[in-house]
C-alpha cells in the first residue's frame, strides 16, 4: 500500500455546551500521513489548536479499537465516514485524498443532546437496557453451563445481534432517528436463548416502551441503520422484535 | 402502517383486475359488469366504508409518523448522503403518498364521484349502459366515463401516469416494508418477499398505466 | 506495618471452602443500611456492583467514560479460562492453579491463585446464565480453545470479542440493578481522591466530568477496579482513557503499591506505524493457536515475504522452544521477537516487527476440507480457498481489523507483528480480602497485583476480573462490614470530606494555573518513551537509574510549563487528560525504582543482568521470592516486603522447551 502525505480543510462542529448555539469552524491542517487514523487526525489539529492557545475539540474515544463504542463522527454525511462496517477509530486517512475538505458533525437525536463539540449524550441506550435488556439471574444462581444445549444457529444468531457496541450510529443515520436496530438486537440476542425465555414478553413490551418515551424516531424499514452499522447487525433483528411485542402484545394481560 | 397498507395491498389487486376487464375489448361490457357488482353488491359496499377508513388510517398513520420523526431530530445533518446506505424511495414514502393523494383525489372526482353520488346536487350524472348479460338491467357506463376522461385529454393521462408511477416507487417499499413490520424476515423467504414485491410492484402499475394509455393511444375502444 | 496476606490456614484445596464457611455474614436489613462505592465497571467493577447490589447493599457506582458498557474489559478478544474440563484432556482446577503459578514465574501468591482457580468454573456458569453467547459445537454445548502457556483447552470464547460479551453480560446484570434502585450509576464521572477518616476509607471525591463540578460521597467502603496503568507507557493497547488516577489516589492515601514493574508486553500487536501513533492494537493471542511467527534468516532482507523461500526462513519460536512452539507465555514470545529485531532480522519499513503467517494453517485447514468434500486432488488455490474460508470463521473480525488499520491483506500476505505493553500484573497491595493496606479499601481486577504474578496467562485477565467482582468479593466484603453496622452515614460535610475535597479542587487550580507552553500529550508522549525505552521489555541498573532522573526532571517541567486550556468548570477532556498524565509521571518512578530494586529477572520483568546463557530470564528466588510492596512517604517511597511461601508449586527455572 502506497503510503502519501496530504493537506486537508476540515469543517468541524463547535459547540461550547448543550445549552448553547452551535456553529461551524474551519480549520486547515497539512501534511497528514494516510497510516493515520481519524482520530489521530483530530489529535493533530488538537495539538495544532492548543499551540494557537485556542481550544481543543472534544469528541468521545476511548478503546480506538473499534469495539468500546464511544466514537461517533458523521463524517461527510455518513455515520462513522465512507467505510462500510467500520467505526470512527477505524476509519484511517487512506480514504482521503489531498485537497479533501471533510465535513465532522455529531450525532443528530433529539435523544441524543450534544454535551459539547462532537459528544452527545447517549445515556438513553442505558435506560433501555435498563427497562429489561437483561437476564434476571442473580450471581450464584446459574446451573452448569453446558446443562442446556443451545443450537449452533441460534447461538450463532444471538451472538451476531450481541455484537452491537452501542455507539448509536444507527440512530445518527436513520433518516427518522430510530432506536429499533439498538434496542432489536438486544431483545433479539435474548429471545434466540433459552435462559432468556422466562421473561421474553415483559422485555420486548417495556424496553420498547423505554425507547417510545426516550424520543427516538419510528422504523419505517428504510434500513440505513444495516448499511451503516459496524458491526453490520441485521435488521432480521428488527423483524424479530417487532414479532417478540406482537406476540406480547396479544399475550399480555390487559394493562 | 403494515396491517393498512397490508389491505390496501389487497384492494389494489381486486381493483386492477376489474379494470383490467377493459382489456377485453368489448366496449366495456365485462368491464361494466362488475363494475356494477362492486357497486351494488351490499358486502362489497360495506367494504368499501373500511377501505376509505383503512386509508384515512394509513394517512393519519404517516402523519403521525412524518411528524414524530421529525421531531425525533431537531437539528438535522448539515451534510448527509443517504444515498450511500438506503434507496431513495424508502426514504421518500411521505412524498410519494402525498402525490398519490393527490392523484387519487382526481381519481376519485373523475369515477367514484359520478359513479356513486351522481345525479346529486350539480354532479353529473353517468350515462346509462344497457347490459344484455345482467338481466337487461340498466347499470352505469363507467367504461364510457373512462373513455371519456382519457380518450381526449393529454395532460390527464400523463396525470394519473405519473400518479400510478409514484404508487409504483410507494409500493417497492410498502410491500417488503409491511412484511417486515409484521416480524417476517426470514433467510429463505425474505428474498421471495421481496421478489414477489417487485413482481407486485411492476405488474400492478403497468396495468395501472396502460389503461389510460391504452384509450388515449385508442387501444381499446 | 506488616504485611498480612490474611492467607486461611489449611489444605491449599480448602482454603477457600473453610474461608467461605467461617467468614462473618451481613443480615438483610443490616446490608440495606452499608453503603458500597464502586470505582469502575469493567469486568471486575461491574460483576461486584451488580453482584453487591443483588444482595441488597446500598451501591454507587462510577465510571469516567458515558456509559458503564465502554470499559475497556470490552476490548480483550481472545477468551476467559475455566477448569471446567469440558474436553476431556485433563485439566482440572490444580492444572489452571499450576499453569497460573508457573506462567506467573513464581511470584504469584498461591492462595489467591488457587481460589482463582476453584471459582473459574462458576464465572462460566455465570455468563451462559446472562446471555453471553459463547461459541459452541454442532451439537449445541460449548467450545474451547487453547492458548498460551498452556497444554489444555480451557479457554471459552465469544469469537474475537470475548471481553466485549463478558462485560456486557456484568452490564446488564449491572443495569438491572441500577433498575431496581439498589445501584446507583454515576457515568462521566472520575474518581480524584479517597476520603480516609481514623485510618478508614469512607468515601470518595468525584468530578463530574460534564460539569467540571467535584462531588463529595459516603462509602462504609470502597471498591477500586480501576483497571491497570499501561498507559504510563503513552502507547499501549490499553483504551486512551484508561488510568492510574484513582489506584494512585488510594495509593498516596496509604495503600501499598505492589510489584509495579511487572509489566505484561503482547507479543502479537500491530507495529507502530510513525509518530503520529496514538494507541495499538492488539492482535488475539488466539492467532497463534494458527500462525506461525518467523523473520527470514538472513539479516536486513528486504525481498517481499512471500519471495523469501521455506529454508530462508527462521521460525524462531519453533527452533527455541520446540514443545510449546508458537504457543509460549507472552513474556516469552515477546522477548524472543525483541531480541530477533535487535539483532537486525526485523521485518518491514522500521524493522520493528516479526511475521505472523497463516499460510500453512490455510492450506491445512483446506486440505481438511478438501478431504471431507472428497476434492483430495484439488489444486492449491482451490484448497486455499476452502482453508481461508476456515480460517474467516476463527479469526475474521481479526483479519478485518488488521486490514483496516495496516491496508495491508493478511490472507494474502504475513501479519506483522511486533510487542506493545497490554497489560500490567502490578497493582495496590491486597490481602487475601482483595483489601488494600487501608482498611475499607479494596482493589479488584488489574486494580490489584494478586494473581499473575510477574507474568499472566492469555485468558486469565477475564477469568480475574470476574471472579474478584461475582465470587470473590461478596464474601470477603462481608466480613468488613459485618462490623461496620454500628457506622451509621458519615456526612459529607466532615471535616476530612471538605479537607479532601480542598486538596483536589488546589490541583486542578495549579494544574490551570500553570498555563504553560507545552500540552499535555507531549509530556504524556515524553514519558512514554522514557519508559518504553529504559523500563520496557529489557531493563539495566543504568538504564532504570537515568529512567528516574529523567522522569523527575519530566515533572518538574510538567509542573512549570504545561498547558491546560479551557476552564475548570466544564466538559475540558483536556484538563481530565492533565491529571491523569500527573499522576503517570509519579507513578513512573516508582516503577522504575522496582524494577531497579528487583535486580532478577522473572516474567515480564527482565533485567539484562539476570539472564542464562542462551538469554532465558534468570530467576532469584534466594532474594527476590517477594511480593515488593510500597509505601507513598510524602516525596519518596519506602518499601516493603511480603514474602512467598510456595507449598504446592516448587519454583524452577521455567521451561517451554
Amino acid at each position: 500500500m502506497e503510503h502519501y502525505h496530504m493537506n486537508l480543510t476540515l469543517k468541524i462542529w463547535r459547540q461550547k455546551n448543550s445549552n448553547a448555539k452551535g456553529n461551524f469552524e474551519t480549520y486547515k491542517v497539512s501534511n497528514i500521513s494516510s497510516e493515520m487514523s481519524f482520530l489521530e487526525l483530530f489529535d493533530v489539529l488538537n495539538e495544532q489548536l492548543i499551540a494557537e492557545g485556542k481550544e481543543p475539540i472534544a469528541f468521545d474515544h476511548d478503546c480506538r479499537e473499534g469495539i468500546c463504542g464511544a466514537c461517533s463522527m458523521y463524517i461527510n454525511g455518513e455515520a462513522h465516514g465512507p467505510w462500510s462496517k467500520n467505526t470512527t477509530c477505524q476509519l484511517h486517512m487512506r480514504a482521503f485524498k489531498d485537497g479533501d475538505t471533510i465535513v465532522v458533525e455529531p450525532w443528530r437525536s433529539q435523544a441524543f443532546p450534544v454535551l459539547k463539540d462532537l459528544v452527545v449524550d447517549r445515556s438513553a441506550f442505558d435506560r433501555i437496557i435498563q427497562a429489561g435488556g437483561y437476564i434476571s439471574v442473580n450471581t450464584g444462581n446459574a446451573v452448569d453451563a453446558n446443562a442446556i444445549p443451545i443450537d449452533k444457529k441460534d447461538a450463532d444468531d444471538a451472538f451476531m445481534a450481541a455484537a452491537c457496541i452501542g455507539c448509536g450510529a444507527c440512530v445518527a443515520t436513520c433518516p427518522n432517528g430510530s432506536a429499533m436496530l439498538f434496542v432489536g438486537a438486544k431483545i433479539s440476542q435474548l429471545a434466540l436463548l433459552p435462559q432468556g425465555e422466562p421473561e421474553r414478553e415483559t422485555r420486548a413490551l417495556n424496553m420498547i416502551a423505554q425507547m417510545d418515551k426516550e424520543g427516538f424516531g419510528n422504523c419505517t424499514n428504510v434500513y440505513a441503520c444495516e448499511a451503516e452499522c459496524p458491526k453490520g447487525i441485521s435488521v432480521a433483528n428488527i423483524a424479530r422484535m417487532n414479532r417478540e411485542y406482537l406476540s406480547a402484545g396479544l399475550n399480555a394481560d390487559t394493562k | 402502517m403494515g396491517l393498512t397498507g397490508f389491505f390496501l395491498i389487497t384492494f389494489l389487486i381486486v381493483h386492477c383486475l376489474i379494470n383490467s376487464m377493459i382489456f377485453f375489448n368489448d366496449g366495456g361490457e365485462t368491464f361494466n359488469h362488475w363494475a356494477h357488482f362492486m357497486g351494488s353488491n351490499l358486502i362489497i359496499r360495506t367494504m368499501e366504508i373500511g377501505l376509505f377508513a383503512f386509508l384515512l388510517l394509513h394517512i393519519f398513520q404517516g402523519l403521525m409518523l412524518w411528524s414524530q420523526n421529525r421531531s425525533a431530530r431537531p437539528v438535522r445533518y448539515a451534510v448527509n448522503r443517504p444515498e450511500k446506505n438506503s434507496k431513495w424511495y424508502s426514504r421518500s414514502m411521505g412524498l410519494l403518498g402525498t402525490l398519490i393523494l393527490l392523484f387519487l383525489i382526481l381519481h376519485l372526482y373523475h369515477f367514484w364521484v359520478p359513479s356513486r353520488m351522481g345525479g346529486i346536487g350539480s354532479i353529473h350524472e353517468l350515462e346509462p349502459a344497457s347490459l344484455s348479460t345482467y338481466s337487461g338491467q340498466e347499470v352505469h357506463n363507467l367504461y364510457n366515463e373512462m373513455l371519456m376522461v382519457f380518450r381526449e385529454n393529454l395532460w390527464v393521462v400523463i396525470v394519473y401516469v405519473l400518479g400510478v408511477f409514484s404508487l409504483f416507487w410507494h409500493l417497492l417499499h410498502g410491500f417488503q416494508s409491511a412484511f417486515q413490520t409484521f416480524g417476517l424476515n426470514h433467510k429463505r423467504y425474505t428474498p421471495l418477499i421481496k421478489g414477489l414485491g417487485v413482481a407486485y410492484s411492476t405488474i400492478i402499475c403497468i396495468a395501472f398505466a396502460s389503461m389510460p394509455v391504452a384509450m388515449y393511444m385508442n387501444w381499446v375502444s | 506495618m506488616a504485611l498480612d496476606s490474611k492467607i486461611p490456614h489449611g489444605e491449599m484445596k480448602d482454603k477457600w471452602e473453610d474461608y467461605k464457611g467461617h467468614v462473618k455474614l451481613v443480615n438483610p436489613a443490616n446490608k440495606r443500611k452499608l453503603e458500597v462505592i464502586v470505582i469502575g465497571t469493567g469486568l471486575a467493577g461491574a460483576s461486584a456492583a451488580a453482584s453487591l447490589g443483588e444482595m441488597g447493599y446500598k451501591v454507587k457506582a462510577f465510571c469516567f467514560q458515558d456509559s458503564p458498557r465502554r470499559a475497556h474489559s470490552i476490548a480483550a478478544q481472545g477468551g476467559i479460562n475455566a477448569a471446567k474440563n469440558y474436553q476431556n484432556d485433563g485439566d482440572s482446577v490444580f492444572r489452571l492453579f499450576y499453569d497460573t503459578v508457573k506462567g506467573g514465574d513464581y511470584r504469584a501468591r498461591e492462595g489467591n491463585v488457587h481460589r482463582l482457580a476453584e471459582v473459574s468454573a462458576a464465572i462460566i456458569d455465570q455468563c451462559v446464565a446472562q446471555g453471553v453467547p459463547f461459541a459452541r459445537e454442532y451439537g449445541g454445548l460449548l467450545s474451547n480453545r487453547s492458548f498460551g502457556g498452556t497444554q489444555v483447552q480451557r479457554t471459552f470464547y465469544a469469537a474475537g470479542q470475548t471481553g466485549q460479551q463478558l462485560l456486557l453480560g456484568a452490564y446488564s446484570a449491572l443495569e438491572r440493578q441500577v433498575a431496581l434502585g439498589t445501584v446507583k450509576m454515576y457515568s462521566r464521572h472520575e474518581m480524584l481522591d479517597v476520603v480516609v477518616i481514623d485510618g478508614k476509607a469512607r468515601g470518595v471525591i468525584v468530578r463530574d466530568l460534564v460539569s467540571g463540578k467535584l462531588e463529595r460521597h459516603f462509602g462504609h467502603a470502597v471498591l477500586l477496579c480501576s483497571g491497570g496503568y499501561g498507559n504510563v507507557f503513552y502507547l499501549s493497547t490499553n483504551a486512551m482513557g484508561s488510568n492510574v488516577t484513582a489506584a494512585w489516589k488510594a495509593h498516596k492515601r496509604g495503600a501499598y503499591f505492589g510489584n509495579p514493574c511487572f509489566t505484561q508486553i503482547h507479543p502479537t500487536c500491530i507495529p507502530v506505524s510513525g509518530d503520529h501513533q496514538s494507541k495499538l492494537t492488539l492482535m488475539s493471542e488466539s492467532l497463534r493457536n494458527d500462525g506461525r511467527i518467523w523473520v527470514p534468516k538472513q539479516k536486513g532482507d528486504t525481498r517481499k515475504a512471500s519471495d523469501i523461500p521455506e529454508n530462508e526462513r527462521d521460525y524462531y519460536l519453533e527452533r527455541r522452544y520446540p514443545a510449546f512452539g508458537n504457543l509460549v507465555p507472552r513474556d516469552v514470545a515477546s522477548r524472543a521477537a525483541k531480541e530477533r529485531c535487535d539483532e537486525g532480522y526485523g521485518v518491514g519499513t522500521t524493522k520493528m516487527a516479526v511475521y505472523l503467517d497463516f499460510k500453512d494453517a490455510i492450506m491445512r485447514y483446506g486440505k481438511t476440507e478438501a478431504g471431507k468434500t472428497g476434492h483430495e486432488s484439488a489444486d492449491d488455490k482451490t484448497i486455499f480457498e476452502l482453508g481461508k474460508k476456515v480460517v474467516e470463521e476463527k479469526y475474521g473480525n481479526l483479519f478485518e481489523m488488521y486490514e483496516k488499520i495496516t491496508g495491508e491483506n493478511p490472507y494474502e500476505m504475513p501479519m506483522r507483528i511486533y510487542p506493545a505493553v497490554h497489560y500490567t500484573m502490578g497493582g495496590l497491595w491486597v490481602d487475601y480480602e482483595l483489601q488494600t493496606t487501608v482498611p475499607g479499601l479494596y482493589a479488584l481486577g488489574e486494580a490489584n497485583f494478586s494473581d499473575h504474578g510477574a507474568n499472566r496467562l492469555g485468558a486469565s485477565a477475564l477469568m480475574q476480573g470476574l471472579a474478584d467482582g461475582y465470587f470473590v468479593i461478596p464474601y470477603t466484603l462481608g466480613n468488613y462490614l459485618a462490623d461496620e453496622i454500628r457506622t451509621t452515614a458519615i456526612s459529607t460535610d466532615h471535616p476530612a470530606f471538605v479537607e479532601t475535597e480542598k486538596a483536589v479542587n488546589d490541583r486542578i487550580n495549579k494544574l490551570m494555573s500553570i498555563k504553560g507552553k507545552q500540552s499535555v500529550e507531549s509530556f504524556h508522549k515524553r514519558l512514554g518513551k522514557i519508559m518504553w525505552d529504559k523500563c520496557g521489555m529489557a531493563r539495566n541498573a543504568k538504564g532504570l537509574q537515568s529512567a528516574i532522573n529523567e522522569i523527575r526532571n519530566l515533572r518538574n517541567e510538567f509542573w512549570s510549563d504545561v498547558r491546560v486550556p479551557g476552564d475548570i468548570n466544564e466538559f475540558n477532556p483536556e484538563l481530565d487528560k492533565a491529571g491523569r498524565v500527573a499522576d503517570f509521571l509519579e507513578l513512573g518512578e516508582l516503577m522504575c525504582m522496582d524494577a531497579l530494586n528487583r535486580n532478577e529477572s522473572c516474567g515480564g520483568h527482565f533485567r539484562e543482568e539476570s539472564q542464562t546463557e542462551d538469554g532465558e530470564a534468570k530467576r532469584d528466588d534466594a532474594n527476590f521470592s517477594y511480593v515488593a510492596a510500597w509505601e507513598s512517604k510524602g516525596e519518596g517511597w519506602e518499601m516493603h516486603k511480603e514474602p512467598l511461601t510456595f507449598e504446592i508449586v516448587k519454583p524452577t527455572q521455567r521451561s517451554y522447551k
